[in-house]
């Protein structure tokens, strides 16, 4: 390290145990994950450690890696975003609808209900940001309503696009997986792109961390803001529309129940790989972290209420680990400036 | 009472891996002492007061004595109170929801677990112990209602209560508790404290300052690389010899030289400009040049900046940068930069700086798009880059991952003017630059003002503080309620003259500046720097005047309407208008209590207090 010509030894030493620290936390959860999988295995080594369990996780989760994916944009620009619920509701219940009532092709659907959910999207950003109304109450209000709409149109019943040329795409398998599943991986890393090796997305954690810093150093804070909902909405919406591919029948009503799974996987996702701010990767291990545990629970005999427990849970310890971490890099930091 | 000592440290030493923080240090604090604790960020000021509170443990064989006794270390904290140490730190650990009453008692009830609380006796106690402190609040008052200094020195009435009435002397540490106060409050601090001294307590006074520990203290000790350097007595040593004490370099290398040529190339060009405050405010900066806007509190200077910079909107006027004009309400901060402006707002951990994200991200925020190549952010060229750039700057320590608020406040502000500087700005904004900064980075954020001047940016510096402006700039120009009441340069730019005008202007308007405070029963007046040769000090005046009973004619002194008239040689504030007949509401300033005990360094007398409520016994200031 040649480039720190200007420290001393004691500061290099102090810098190190920082890096050793962050790095740490960074993986702590893939090791976490690990201890989570043996014990499971230990417990059920007939049905949890197989192949089949694993594919089972990994494709039935990628509406939810998406719509995390969406949510970290709002919240690395410093919003909160209730409204993905409504927003996957949107993406998933509309195609559906339209394509059993009026044989409308799924992909022109889906186009329209993006379109709905950007135009979401951008009423929660006119609202939040012109107005200055906190994103949380607005999203709440237009979520609800949104949801309400929805419902309001498609009605209550399940609605099925079997056998549809997208249900058939997203659900081909390759070694495998899903064809949504690998989608959603592909998404991930042009997310991760944007966000960890683009000017973006250094301008848009600063929006979110300091959004008069950012202001006054010529970054344009509300262009950023009003994008980040605009873009966690149309997310959203894609997310519904690969839970109604993967599942092939949705329900008006399904996205109130992805709401928590999303934030919990959020919170805790910015505890690792890069740990203080919401990344593509650490969500995409979140999301698999907290389903290989309530998969691994449920197959032990516990039932379904155990997943709203584990996301409670994960969105707590999540906030908290994250808590311990900034107070222990801090001391450390301290300990090496005196 | 006399010399006894209530804490002693001996062959205190503090080691952490290589690093030595606190070599060998031992001083002692006597009874009614305020004993100033001084030294540069990575002194080991704040080590020894770490230790002292029990945070740090110190190397073997370093021994704390209090009140003659041997205390085992590290000591904890029930100890530490029982043994009648009290800490405030900088945040004052006031609960700002909470009312005084509650804030004050906090666990200290007379009630005990599920007893009812006895309010009305709860009460009559604090009002009581504010009254002690000359602390004119309600028992009821939310503390964030409270203005800045009201909340310093309930931080202190709360201290001292929890030391209780026992008869074992007590130490008040105060951990920079002037850090966020106007300077225009920080006497009555100031008195708060020195009335806890009075009560026999020994008070380590911890500040960057060195004019107000000049003026508080009785005696100092000074901090350098870990090592005690001296303990002086305040009477007999002044501002040059402390600061070389605490820099170990003489003061004169504290500015670089004074620009006093310019190029004429204008760079900006600011006619009638109207803000919040600002009137008709016209400006021009050159190529080179360093320009200093100043006033006293609330006189407008301050706006300047942000309206030049577009992150706030002014109502009218024009502004031209580099010939071409910016649109008043329109110009946005991305704009400005994108001309070559560059502005670094007062407020570090707000406005200049996040405090959350790391160093270097906060360095380089404004050129990640620089750094943006072959469809990438380079980030080990941003991270080589950060690192040079601190280096450049002495921002210690240089390590870029650092979260930003872990440096000190110094190395902030180095390391957010490097920020700006590596743009190489043609016109550099700055406000309240050496705000809460130690006396050596002071010295390098100076030298780079100049440096950069030296190089072709025109700088504009909205300051408080006058010497500095004074050694800087090339001209300073002295604001009043909006207005610029005069421009001062060349031979004539000094310290002096810039107090002179900067109170002249509030004499002659009436404007905030000699102000009286209504108290009721307790009218006082804050009187400050009324005449240049109190010019060091501002906030500390004197209140050597002598009061005629006047009893049907008293009141209190609304505005100075009248200290116009009085001539600069020393006839101090009149009355001549301004009074607001009173007569239930009104004592009498008894004697100057305060003057002996000050420094020499020039701040006379203090108004302590002194007030007898006399409501039939009472005057008016007299002319003198």
């Amino acid at each position: 390290m040649a480039l720190i010509n200007g420290s001393t030894a004691s500061q290099e030493r102090a810098r190190r145990s920082g890096v050793l620290a962050r790095r740490l936390q960074a993986y702590s959860i893939l090791g976490a994950w690990a201890v989570l999988i043996l014990v499971f295995t230990l417990l059920l080594p007939e049905t949890f450690f197989t192949l089949q369990n694993f594919t089972a996780i990994a494709n039935s989760k990628t509406a939810t890696v998406l719509l995390t994916l969406g949510l970290i944009f709002a919240l690395a620009a410093g919003e909160f975003d209730l409204s993905i619920g409504a927003a996957l509701s949107l993406g998933a219940a509309i195609p559906a609808w339209l394509y059993a009532e009026y044989g409308t092709p799924v992909l022109v659907g889906i186009a329209i209900s993006l379109l709905a959910a950007a135009l979401m999207g951008s009423l929660n950003a006119l609202l939040s940001v012109r107005y200055n109304i906190a994103s949380l109450v607005v999203t709440l209000g237009t979520g609800t309503a949104v949801i309400g709409l929805v419902a309001g149109i498609v009605g209550n019943s399940t609605i099925s696009i079997r056998g549809d040329w997208w249900n058939t795409v997203l659900t081909h398998r390759t070694f495998g997986l899903y064809t949504s599943f690998w989608l959603v991986l592909l998404i991930a890393l042009i997310i991760w792109y944007l966000l960890q090796h683009t000017p973006i997305g250094r301008h848009l954690y600063f929006v979110g961390q300091s959004r008069e810093v950012a202001r006054l150093a010529g970054i344009r804070v509300n262009a950023y803001r009003y994008s980040a909902l605009v873009t966690s909405s149309t997310l959203g919406a894609l997310a519904g529309a690969f839970l109604l591919g993967n599942t092939g029948a949705v329900q008006a009503r399904i996205g109130q129940f992805f709401i928590l799974a999303a934030f919990a996987a959020a919170f805790l996702g910015s505890t690792a790989i890069v740990p203080g701010r919401f990344n593509a990767w650490g969500t995409v291990v979140a999301v698999y972290f907290i389903e290989t545990g309530i998969t691994g629970l449920q197959l032990l005999g516990l039932k379904a209420w155990v997943s709203d427990v584990f996301y409670g849970t994960a969105l707590v310890a999540g906030v908290l680990v994250a808590t311990l971490a900034t107070r222990l890099r801090s001391r450390l930091s301290e300990r090496s400036t005196l | 009472m006399v010399n006894q000592t209530v804490l002693q440290f001996t062959g205190l030493c503090k080691t952490f891996g290589a690093t030595r923080a606190l070599i060998d240090v031992s001083f002692d604090v006597q009874a009614g002492e305020i004993h100033g604790l001084v030294g540069r960020n990575g002194s080991g000021k704040s080590t020894l007061i770490k230790v002292l509170s029990g945070y740090h443990v110190p190397d073997p064989g370093s021994q704390l004595t209090l009140n003659g006794q041997r205390v085992n270390l590290p000591i904890s904290g029930p100890e530490a109170a029982a043994q009648g140490l009290v800490f405030i730190h900088q945040d004052l650990g006031l609960v700002p929801a909470y009312s005084v009453l509650e804030n004050v008692r906090l666990n200290s009830w007379q009630a005990k677990g599920l007893q009812r609380i006895d309010w009305k006796k709860e009460r009559a106690g604090v009002e009581e112990e504010l009254k002690r402190f000359n602390l004119r609040v309600q028992a009821d008052t939310p503390v964030a209602a409270l203005s800045q200094v009201d909340r310093a020195i309930l931080a202190i009435v709360r201290a001292m209560h929890h030391l209780g009435n026992g008869s074992n002397n007590k130490v008040l540490v105060l951990d920079e508790p002037t850090a966020y106060l106007p300077t225009d409050s920080v006497e009555r601090l100031f008195e708060a404290i020195r009335t806890v001294a009075q009560t026999g307590a020994g008070v380590i006074f911890v500040s960057h300052r060195t004019d107000e520990v000049l003026t508080i203290t009785d005696r100092i000790s000074v901090l350098r690389d870990g090592r005690l350097i001296d303990t002086v007595t305040t009477a007999d040593t002044d501002e040059k010899a402390l600061v070389s004490l605490i820099l170990g370099r003489a003061l004169s290398s504290l500015y670089p030289d004074r620009i006093k040529a310019t190029s004429g190339e204008r760079v900006l060009e600011v006619t009638g400009l109207n803000g919040e405050l600002l009137r008709d405010f016209n400006l021009t900066v050159d190529r080179g040049e360093i320009v200093g806007i100043t006033g006293l509190m609330g006189a407008g200077h301050g706006e300047v900046p942000y309206y030049i910079f577009g992150a706030q909107d002014a109502k009218s006027g024009s502004i031209t940068l580099n010939g071409r004009e910016l649109k008043i309400q329109k110009t946005t901060p991305a704009e400005a930069i994108a001309a070559g402006v560059a502005l670094l707002p007062a407020d570090r951990l707000n406005l200049s700086g996040s405090s959350t994200a790391s160093v270097e991200d906060n360095v380089a925020l404004p050129v990640f798009r620089r750094y943006f190549s072959r469809g990438r952010l380079q980030l080990a060229q941003v991270r080589d880059h950060v690192v040079g750039l601190l280096t450049t700057f002495d921002v210690r320590p240089a390590i870029p991952s650092y979260e930003f608020s872990a440096l000190s406040g110094g190395n902030q502000q180095k390391a957010l003017l490097a920020k700006w500087l590596q743009l190489g700005p043609n016109l550099l904004l700055l406000h309240e630059p050496t705000q809460g900064v130690d006396v050596g980075s002071k010295a390098e954020i100076f030298l780079r003002i100049s440096e950069a001047a030296l190089a072709g940016t025109a700088v504009l510096i909205a300051s408080a503080e006058y010497e500095d402006l004074a050694n800087l700039c090339t001209r300073v120009l002295v604001f009043d309620s909006g207005r610029v009441i005069g421009e001062i340069s060349g031979d004539e730019l000094t310290e002096a003259k810039i107090l002179d005008l900067c109170y002249r202007g509030a004499r002659r308007q009436g404007a905030p500046g000699m102000v009286f405070q209504w108290r009721p029963y307790r009218v006082r007046f804050i009187l400050r720097g009324t005449e240049p040769e109190f010019a060091k000090t501002p906030t500390r005046g004197a209140t050597s005047r002598i009061f005629r009973w006047q009893p049907h004619r008293v009141g209190y002194l609304e505005t100075d309407k009248g200290g116009a008239s009085t001539s600069r040689s020393g006839a101090h504030g009149s009355t001549k208008g301004g009074f607001r007949w009173q007569p239930h509401r009104v004592g009498y300033l008894e004697t100057d209590k305060g003057g002996a005990s000050t420094s020499r360094s020039g701040a006379h007398g203090s108004t302590r207090g002194g007030f007898r409520w006399q409501p039939h016994r009472v005057g008016y200031l007299d002319g003198a």
